[in-house]
């Protein structure tokens, strides 16, 4: 074994890299067939060994606090329920040359261009099963041959516009591809959070090692994006299954990273053959969709009645050519694991080349050759459902051994169901070093690659995603067990040139309108607003209570009862320091905010989710009193922290307003509550500086008024004073103010019902008089402004 | 050949106003090559909507699409139409035996709408039944001929079962009406379908219409109020498809009018819709044949 020469800077540390040893017959990133480190690790490699430990944990510390902070995760099912998951990076980037980049790329592109031909003709003349180079059952048969979709062709002329691959090395040390992603591939956001975090760790060596960027490959897929658009004010969309999907994340994030709105199949109709956007500004024209949802769910009218995800009528969008959909609908029934028991002759035959990188040796066993293939040396094969466009290493008891099946089991299951099955080489990674308890060490990987279609032709991402194995075993098959993702560096002998989202300028500037916001945005912005207001209220009903028993003592006064009867209109029981109605709105705050995360900073999201969890961490342990009073204390800062960042940074279109207005009602509605019940005639002592204390306006009353507290002044500076940022008056002049500027608020001079509705609640309070507002009065002003959210609701929430 | 004319009339009541939604209708009669043509067909909604299209579907089904608006309080749709039908009512048996063929099926190189690749396997609303199979293989025996096979698997069937409207809904299944052993002419075609792809026969689901008025000397058939549904099994390359109506226990010539075939009720329903239902919603339709002179 030769021994491990780091380019004679052996500094430092080892590192585990002269004990690394790449697996027997398995290819390795780090060690090349001479023993010796490849060349082009040294400069990462010496650097990680001259890092002490702790430099070395706060490097791969960055990357994970990034990762954190940004809110990168993803959702994992099991056992019933789904939990989002922290991002497991694997802290070693896999390294390529620029020239095997190149090699794979240009295989990669042949292959797309296959799929694509395939594509057509399955979804066309069906030529390829006519003239034998297709079973007709692996189509017809097929769940993914969506039937609807035969004859339909695709508006911009191709059916595929983003694909990816995932590839892994055999033990010869050649790429073949495990499996084909068309359907709505993820990972390419992923990969360039990967990318993100890694350069954190490694700033320096980044810097210095002409790593290719990965922006431009997105810049260069928005602009083919943008140029699919029929006309220039059309828009561009992508569709997400929901907030529950497990790349949930990623489609928020991409949108944001594109500048292209994030929608539900609720959000979206169809008219007159064209797909709309329901949005507050009424229907609006979409022209691009970058389709993240399975074809089958996407309209229930036409393809899997159950979906409740879709939109009915998109296929009909489709038919009529009005819409460009990445990828066409029906794309799926190109990653149907038979068929690549097909492809190296349809290469061939539609190409007319062999494939430039073989896929994964496949046999379907619907024919009898096939059969008897596999029956006279099962070893080495494993079985699959035929139908199947799972990964190699998903989908847990989806394959088996075929040695492992007794012969006559064996021939049993060929004879049943031959067409249903097919046997494929079992696949063997190889290995890419991984950083394990500070050493590094051989781990198996694959890759997926991503190809976008623009304007140029297919565009390869310089980079990917790699899976990292959490164990050194490296069948396919082990990788179903944990593992992590690692950044892919595409190294040039050059410098390259840095790249940024923002394209040259060419033409003149132009400031574009900021897009139409989908009704159900605008519906999750307006609760987000309410329930983060209400939790403010309630935080601040629940410290004026423990701080009362701290001082007291008792929880029986008069005023005690007040509170908990306020607190349980709220569903919240004033006895626990955090009570679970508190949990509860804030929870309703968190999924409001999920359901548009694409709209929000990643610093407000990750404020709003620390304020959520640092009340349920105080849940578990404060107790009722001064304790929980401080407490509550803490959760008020982080609330004011969220708010502040929301209204400082928010663009102040559509979004921001939905989200003030939500704010202000709710605002306007907790006040009147609190005044109706604590500044009645009837209240009990202390119930005044309560609500001013509530009111958060101690001060304000203080040097406003000289007298004592009395209910003239308190309901002139909690519900009639302008200038009090808390008083009824204030968030009631805020909405109508809002409300003038939503669109269609006045038609031809004619007031639209919410906004003669808000006008008649802006006359009434301004008008009214400390002594004109009364209990009653408070009560029915209430009902007025409850009515509001009504009438908002039903213009533009719907 | 047979001539008819056909009117079919739907209503809908809602409880409360709907609100806006898409809908599919699959009520017209559509030409079938040697079998049925379509001398007129036209149909009418009201309150009539601006947006209506129609389009035919993978199977070759007549489609109208129709946006509904909110605000909907009841629906009216009428259709009317003429129809040839041209049936070989010659019982000539040149259909393969049920042995061969899985060999023609595996030669047959086509996956167009008529081809019987879409017809074997399961289906949503048929999925493979232990049940419905063992039924089956006891009513064949060994050499017969698939269009043997669709006679004795159809008679047994109708054995079996009774006609109960009472019994089933649009959505059960074919697996649960075996087992209640009633159903009605949707739960019939759709064992059937099951029973045949079972034994390897590719079988569809037909939709259509059967003719009300009997031909002199003959009983009402059950089933004839109302639209109608049975099974159209495919017999080898020589004899192609051959039509059953196991509700009424007969092989399918001219009483019988084709709206679509697909592989279960799901493909040619004749309402697909998406009206979102506040309310309930009632309905009832009325189907009129009358044989031309």
């Amino acid at each position: 074994m030769a021994s491990v020469q780091t380019g004679g800077q052996a500094k430092g540390r080892d590192r585990g890299v002269s004990a690394y040893r790449p697996l027997p017959d398995v290819p390795d990133e780090l060690i090349g067939p001479d023993g010796l480190l490849r060349p082009l690790w040294h400069q990462l490699i010496s650097h990680l060994q001259g890092l002490s430990d702790e430099d070395l944990a706060r490097a791969t510390g960055r990357a994970d606090q990034y990762l954190r902070d940004s809110g990168v995760f993803y959702r994992q099912y099991g056992s019933g329920q789904s939990v989002e998951r922290p991002w497991p990076l694997s802290h070693i980037p896999v390294l390529m040359t620029e020239a095997d980049w190149a090699g794979l790329s240009a295989a990669l592109v042949q292959r797309a261009d296959l799929l694509e031909a395939v594509m057509a003709d399955v979804y066309g003349e069906n030529r390829l099963v006519a003239d034998g180079f297709l079973p007709p059952s692996l189509v017809a048969g097929n769940p993914e041959w969506l039937r609807p979709l035969v004859g339909v062709r695709p508006a911009s002329g191709y059916f595929l516009h983003f694909v990816a691959f995932e590839i892994g090395r055999g033990p010869d040390g050649k790429w073949w591809v495990l499996a084909d992603r068309t359907q709505a591939p993820s990972g390419a956001g992923y990969a360039l959070e990967n990318r993100v975090a890694t350069s954190r760790a490694y700033t320096d060596v980044f810097a210095g090692q002409n790593v290719h960027r990965l922006a431009a490959f997105f810049r260069d897929f928005r602009d083919a994006l943008l140029g699919l658009r029929t006309d220039r004010d059309g828009r561009v969309a992508i569709l997400t299954p929901g907030p529950m999907n497990e790349t949930y994340f990623e489609q928020a994030w991409i949108a944001r990273y594109l500048g292209v709105s994030l929608v539900q199949g609720e959000d979206l109709t169809v008219e007159n053959g064209h797909l709309m956007v329901r949005t507050v500004s009424g229907l609006r024209p979409l022209d691009v969709l970058w389709r993240r949802m399975d074809g089958s769910f996407a309209d229930p009218l036409e393809l899997d009645p159950a979906s409740r995800i879709g939109t009915p009528g998109m296929v009909s969008a489709l038919r009529q050519g009005g819409l460009t959909m990445v990828n066409c609908l029906g794309s799926g029934v190109l990653e149907t694991r038979a068929l690549m028991a097909f492809l190296p002759k349809l290469a061939q035959h539609l190409l007319n080349a062999p494939l430039a990188m073989p896929n994964i040796a496949t046999w379907w066993c619907g024919s009898e050759a096939e059969r008897a293939r596999v029956m006279a040396d099962p070893s080495g094969l494993v079985l699959a459902p035929a139908f199947s466009t799972g990964l190699p290493f998903d989908h847990a008891g989806e394959s088996t051994l075929a040695a492992s099946l007794a012969p006559a089991e064996l021939a049993r299951r060929l004879r049943d169901a031959g067409a249903t099955l097919v046997a494929q080489e079992a696949v063997t990674l190889s290995t890419t070093p991984a950083l394990i308890d500070g050493q590094i060490v051989p781990r198996p990987m694959s890759l997926r690659v991503f190809l976008a279609r623009t304007a140029s032709g297919w565009q390869v991402m310089q980079g990917g995603f790699a899976r990292i194995g959490a164990t050194p075993d490296p069948t396919a098959l082990a990788m179903q067990r944990g593992g992590s993702a690692a950044d892919v560096w595409i190294i040039s002998k050059d410098e390259v040139p840095a790249v940024s989202m923002v394209a040259p300028s060419s033409g003149p500037y132009r400031r574009s309108a900021p897009g139409a916001l989908p009704a159900r945005a605008a519906d999750n912005l307006f609760w987000l607003g309410r329930y983060v207001e209400r939790s403010e209220g309630i935080v601040r009903m629940l410290r004026a209570r423990h701080i009362r028993l701290a001082e007291s003592g008792r929880a029986a006064l008069p005023l005690q009862g007040k509170m908990d009867d306020l607190l349980a209109s709220y569903g919240v029981d004033g006895s626990d320091g955090i009570p679970q109605g508190l949990l509860d709105t804030l929870g309703a705050a968190v999924t409001s905010a999920g359901q548009v995360r694409d709209r929000f900073s990643p610093d407000g999201w990750s404020a709003l989710n620390d304020l959520d969890k640092s009340a349920r961490r105080m849940a578990d342990r404060v107790t009722a009193g001064d304790d929980a009073a401080r407490a509550l204390s803490a959760l008020l800062r982080k609330l004011a922290g969220f708010s502040g960042l929301v209204h400082e940074n928010m663009y102040r279109f559509f979004g921001w307003r939905f989200l003030s207005i939500g704010r202000q009602h709710e605002r306007a509605m907790g006040m009147i509550g609190v005044l109706a019940s604590l500044a009645d005639a009837k209240a009990p002592p202390g119930a005044l500086d309560l609500c001013i204390e509530l009111g958060d306006s101690v001060l304000t009353h203080r040097r406003r008024f000289s007298v004592a507290t009395s209910r003239e002044t308190v309901i002139d500076l909690l519900a009639l004073d302008p200038m009090n940022p808390r008083s009824v008056r204030h968030q009631i002049d805020g909405l109508t103010e809002q409300v003038q500027t939503l669109p269609g608020a006045a038609t031809h001079g004619q007031l639209s019902d919410l906004a003669r509705a808000m006008l008649r609640c802006q006359t009434e309070i301004a008008t009214a008089t400390p002594e004109s507002l009364d209990t009653e009065s408070l009560i029915a002003l209430r009902g007025t402004v409850a009515e509001l959210s009504d009438l908002l609701t039903e213009a533009y929430l719907r | 050949m047979t001539r008819y004319s056909l009117r079919l009339a739907i209503h809908y009541d809602f409880a409360r106003p709907t609100g806006a939604g898409r809908q599919l209708f699959r009520v017209l009669p559509a030409p079938v090559p040697g079998l049925q043509q379509v001398r007129r067909a036209a149909i009418s909604l009201d309150p009539a909507t601006g947006d209506r299209g129609e389009f035919t579907d993978f199977f070759g089904t007549r489609v109208i699409e129709v946006a509904m608006p909110p605000g909907l309080t009841r629906l009216d749709l009428q259709m009317t139409a003429e129809v040839d039908r041209m049936a070989d009512e010659s019982l000539l048996d040149i259909s393969a035996p049920l042995g061969q063929l899985a060999p023609e099926l595996a030669a047959h190189r086509d996956v167009g709408c008529r081809s019987p690749h879409h017809f074997l396997g399961q289906s949503r609303r048929i999925l493979q039944s232990a049940r419905i199979a063992a039924f089956a293989r006891d009513h064949i025996a060994p050499r017969m001929t698939v269009r043997e096979v669709v006679d004795h698997l159809g008679k047994g069937l109708h054995r079996h079962m009774t006609f109960d409207p009472e019994a089933t809904s649009v959505e059960t299944t074919a697996d649960e009406a075996f087992v209640q052993a009633r159903g009605v002419c949707q739960d019939f075609a759709q064992i059937m379908v099951g029973g045949l792809r079972s034994l390897g026969v590719p079988a569809a689901y037909v939709a259509g219409y059967l003719r009300t008025d009997p031909p002199p000397g003959k009983p009402r058939l059950a089933g004839a109020d109302a639209m109608h549904a049975w099974v159209r099994a495919w017999s080898g390359e020589e004899m192609g498809w051959v039509d059953y109506d196991p509700t009424n226990a007969c092989f399918v010539f001219n009483d019988h009018i084709d709206v679509g075939f697909g592989r279960d009720y799901g493909d040619v329903a004749p309402v697909t819709g998406m009206l979102r239902l506040v309310g309930s919603q009632s309905g009832s339709h009325s189907v009129d044949i009358e044989a031309l002179p």
